[in-house]
């Protein structure tokens, strides 16, 4: 990135962080949403965007740890904050080591349809199982305790507090995909993504990569997923849905699949043109579904292609001398 | 489990499949074919249930149903081509991802806006509405042994299509090599709008033939969807052979993975498994063969 | 002359009933430059992919440094010193010179499951990457695009990255096609250059480069080898003269 464009992202963390101060109750939960998926939109575009792997069921790893943490909670009182939490991105983790074991031996439009159906073989074991709800899915009365060594940190219940920590999880989430994006690691999955036989010749083991990629992925969402458990007090077999994945991973394309923020910006689209549309119409998904159609056909790259459009990089070797670069 | 009740089982299980395989191959044919993928297949699966419904109601005659829904899916397939996907043939598979999911949205809304939200039942035409006696207490509704026979028959069609005549010729030309088609003066334009509108007539058709059988609900494309992106996991990626025993297999699976229980020392295992054995059998595919099982190696 | 280090033995590879690679041996040894010519669909780039690992063998074994490696994939057969470069040239398009290079030399890091420091922090990474680029002649255009290389520059680039890996055997599969006499000069003289230090396999059409390099000749008809030996020799051959070269001095 850019100086330009970190200083852009600074000055958004900042005013998303003085926002409960200036801003209404409601006003704060949207932001905090657009956050969780922002969160959840930055873990699909490592595999999308990095790795070149369109996975449709990453919506499974965010859904389970919102289990994980209902069926950890007690009943209507708190749950510890990190030991669930903690438990939550292990499963998500897990799960995505069994299911990426799997799938990331596929390729192309096949990992595609082979992650859908494994994400809706989850849908259907917390659907159909009694383990967990039913298709009513669980409760959480009480937003896990914050608390380190006996001290309370911040109170979850609060919805100040609540918008403060999943920014913060955010912006340390967004610094190490950063970080992640210039490493050996992140470079080998750019290779792979734009030549997979090549990188299999010069002896790096890609499937083993891949596998990775798809484990820090599930993990990531996990958190998210674990966080929007928490704002909704509900998880239900539809937050691991194949629409879910859907929604995200459309979040990922609309919002430019290149760029390390890209995904936030679809998040926020996304949620904005549902708040948007709800206003006019109890059949929102219509307008919604018009809009989609008209990115696919015109605009390419995503809405960052839109910024791209209005201010044309200085040469094609510009973006990727930056991002050798970081040199 | 006696024989009776396992003979209906199997015929339960070969109508399944068999309908599962129409879906699926229209899925297959634009894909391999095209390039292109269409989450929005399943979608059209629901449109031509409901369509069924609706013009039985208004025209009194599932045939008449038919007859009128069949153009209208084909023309509706066309119209998708024409004014949408034409424009994705060359590009990356994620603008068809969006393209063909923001179509979902549409198609979904459309029918809430058109046919509500409800769940409907479809009579099953006098003709075909008997039952065959099995034994004496059982017997086998003559309509779902119909449309199986159909399912076979259409399968049957599009196979002689495409390996023997010439409009065949032309989609295997047009699959194998865009250019070299256009340049033997093969309509390449046309041909994809046939391929696609098929595909799509396809779904629609399965849709209205299994409207008696399934009844029709809001949600039926996605699980219709999933289940065709099972069956193309399972049979391998363009494979019109494979798509055939996946969705037999899948058939088969779901069928008695619901009525056999597991039993292991008096223990019953987890009923709840009973949907999730198509995955299991997909998974068990992938770690066997990650290609499908009559999937191209790499 | 010294040990063979990387040798095939019997090789063969069938494609449905076509056998592409039948019965081939051939050995290549430190310091040498082993060509192998024959006619269009000889089977030259199926063994260059059995030796590399892009292929599985259906019969036969290679044998590098004395070890079987027949059924190890190209990543694991990159890790024990063979490096390739590819007819269709192969490379990172959208990523700089430097890049693909330095991607190519990363893979001689003992992982590259490091997720936080620089990429482009490692120093041997970087000094590995900035030789292939020197002996390749490519350091001017260190910076620029792979994809807004002409052709001869980009077939530089696809034998870079395989130096940078730093291997001993080097498969070679037509590093002159497509380039002017000039750009294969070049190459040429790269290629002798090279050879003290490596042990090169050729599979080239161009026949002057052929004969100016190789040590050992092999020439393939039909996926088997017809005639092996030193040029001269392989050059009065009656059936190569017949099968191969005889075409060319007509043509």
């Amino acid at each position: 990135m850019t100086r330009l464009q970190w200083a852009a992202v600074a000055a958004g963390l900042a005013l998303l962080a003085a926002m409960p101060w200036f801003a209404d109750k409601f006003a704060v939960q949207f932001a905090s949403k657009v956050l969780i998926f922002a969160l959840f939109a930055s873990s699909l575009n490592l595999l999308v965007g990095q790795a070149g792997l369109v996975s449709l069921g990453h919506a499974g790893f965010f859904g389970v740890a919102g289990y994980v943490l209902a069926l950890a909670s007690p009943e209507y009182d708190a749950a510890p904050l990190w030991s669930t939490l903690a438990m939550a991105v292990g499963v998500a983790a897990l799960l995505a080591l069994a299911i990426g074991a799997l799938v990331v031996r596929t390729r192309g439009v096949y990992f595609l349809m082979a992650t859908l159906a494994f994400g809706q073989m989850l849908f259907h074991l917390f659907h159909d199982g009694d383990f967990a709800g039913g298709s009513d899915g669980l409760q959480i009365f009480a937003r896990p305790a914050g608390t380190l060594f006996g001290v309370a940190l911040f109170d979850l219940e609060q919805y100040r507090h609540f918008h403060w920590v999943v920014l913060a999880a955010c912006a340390l989430v967004l610094v190490f995909l950063a970080r992640l994006r210039a490493s050996p690691f992140g470079r080998v999955l750019d290779g792979i993504r734009v030549n997979e036989h090549r990188m299999r010749a010069l002896g790096f083991a890609t499937v083993r990569y891949k596998l990775v990629a798809f484990v820090l992925a599930g993990a990531l969402a996990g958190l998210a997923g674990y966080l929007s458990a928490c704002q909704f007090g509900v998880v239900n077999p539809e937050s691991l849905g194949w629409h879910q994945s859907g929604a995200v991973l459309l979040m990922v394309i609309l919002g430019g699949m290149g760029s390390l923020t890209g995904p936030a910006l679809g998040a926020a689209v996304w949620w904005g043109m549902e708040l948007f549309f709800q206003g006019f119409t109890r059949h929102w998904q219509l307008p919604m579904g018009a809009v989609i159609v008209a990115v696919a056909l015109f605009l390419p790259d995503g809405l960052a292609g839109l910024w791209r459009r209005v201010r044309p990089p200085r040469a094609v070797a510009a973006e990727a001398s930056v991002r050798e670069g970081a040199a | 489990m006696d024989l009776a009740t396992f003979f209906i089982q199997l015929l339960n299980a070969l109508q399944y499949g068999l309908l599962l395989f129409l879906i699926a191959s229209g899925l297959t044919l634009v894909f391999g074919i095209m390039g292109v993928i269409n989450l929005a297949h399943g979608a059209f699966t629901m449109v031509g249930a409901y369509l069924a419904w609706s013009l039985a109601e208004l025209t009194g005659s599932f045939w008449a149903a038919l007859a009128l829904g069949i153009p209208l899916t084909v023309l509706l397939g066309a119209a998708v081509e024409w004014l949408f996907v034409r424009r994705l043939y060359a590009r990356d598979h994620l603008h068809q991802v969006l393209l063909t999911f923001g179509l979902i949205l549409i198609l979904e809304e459309s029918r809430s806006l058109l046919f509500g939200d409800d769940v409907h039942a479809v009579a099953v035409p006098a003709l075909l509405s008997g039952s065959l006696p099995l034994t004496d207490t059982l017997s086998y509704p003559v309509y779902r042994l119909a449309l199986s026979g159909a399912c076979l028959a259409l399968a049957l069609a599009m196979a002689w299509v495409i390996r023997a005549t010439r409009v065949g010729m032309m989609v295997r030309a047009g699959a194998s090599n865009r250019e070299m088609a256009e340049a033997l003066g093969i309509p390449i334009k046309w041909v994809q709008l046939g391929v696609f509108s098929t595909g799509i007539a396809l779904a629609g058709l399965a849709g209205m033939m299994a409207a008696p059988v399934s009844s029709v609900y809001p949600g039926m494309g996605n699980q219709v969807l999933i289940l065709c992106f099972v069956v193309v996991v399972i049979g391998g990626i363009g494979s019109v052979k494979g798509a055939f025993v996946a969705a037999l297999l899948i058939g088969l699976v779901d069928t008695f993975g619901k009525v056999v229980t597991l039993e292991v020392a008096g223990v019953k295992l987890l009923p709840q498994l009973a949907g999730m054995s198509v995955y299991l059998l997909m998974a068990a595919v992938l770690l066997w063969r990650p290609e499908g099982l009559f999937g191209r190696r790499p | 002359m010294s040990a063979a280090v990387l040798a095939a033995d019997n090789l063969a590879r069938r494609f449905g009933g076509l056998a592409a690679v039948d019965g081939v041996s051939l050995a290549v040894a430190m310091g040498e430059v082993h060509a192998v010519i024959g006619p269009n669909g000889a089977g030259k780039s199926t063994l260059v992919n059995l030796l590399s690992g892009d292929l599985a063998p259906s019969g036969g074994c290679i044998v590098l440094d004395g070890r079987d490696v027949s059924r190890l994939g190209p990543a694991r057969r990159s890790h024990l010193g063979l490096g390739r470069s590819y007819q269709k040239t192969n490379v990172f398009l959208p990523f700089t010179v430097f890049e693909n290079c330095r991607l190519a030399a990363q893979s001689r890091l003992a992982t590259s499951m490091r997720f936080l420091r620089p990429a482009s922090s490692f120093a041997q990474v970087n000094e590995a990457a900035g030789r292939a680029l020197e002996a390749t002649g490519l350091e001017p255009r260190r910076h620029a695009v792979v994809a807004t290389l002409s052709h001869g520059e980009q077939r530089h680039v696809e034998i870079a990255m395989a130096l940078a890996t730093r291997p001993r055997v080097l498969l070679l599969d037509e590093p002159l096609a497509g380039m002017g006499a000039e750009e294969s000069a070049g190459i040429v003289a790269l290629l002798r250059r090279l050879r003290p230090d490596h042990a090169i396999v050729l599979v080239e059409h161009d026949m002057d480069a052929v004969f100016a390099l190789a040590d050992t000749l092999t020439v393939m008809a039909n996926g088997r080898v017809i005639a092996s030996g030193p040029p001269a020799t392989v050059r009065e051959h009656p059936e190569v003269r017949r099968a191969y070269l005889g075409d060319e001095s007509h043509a």
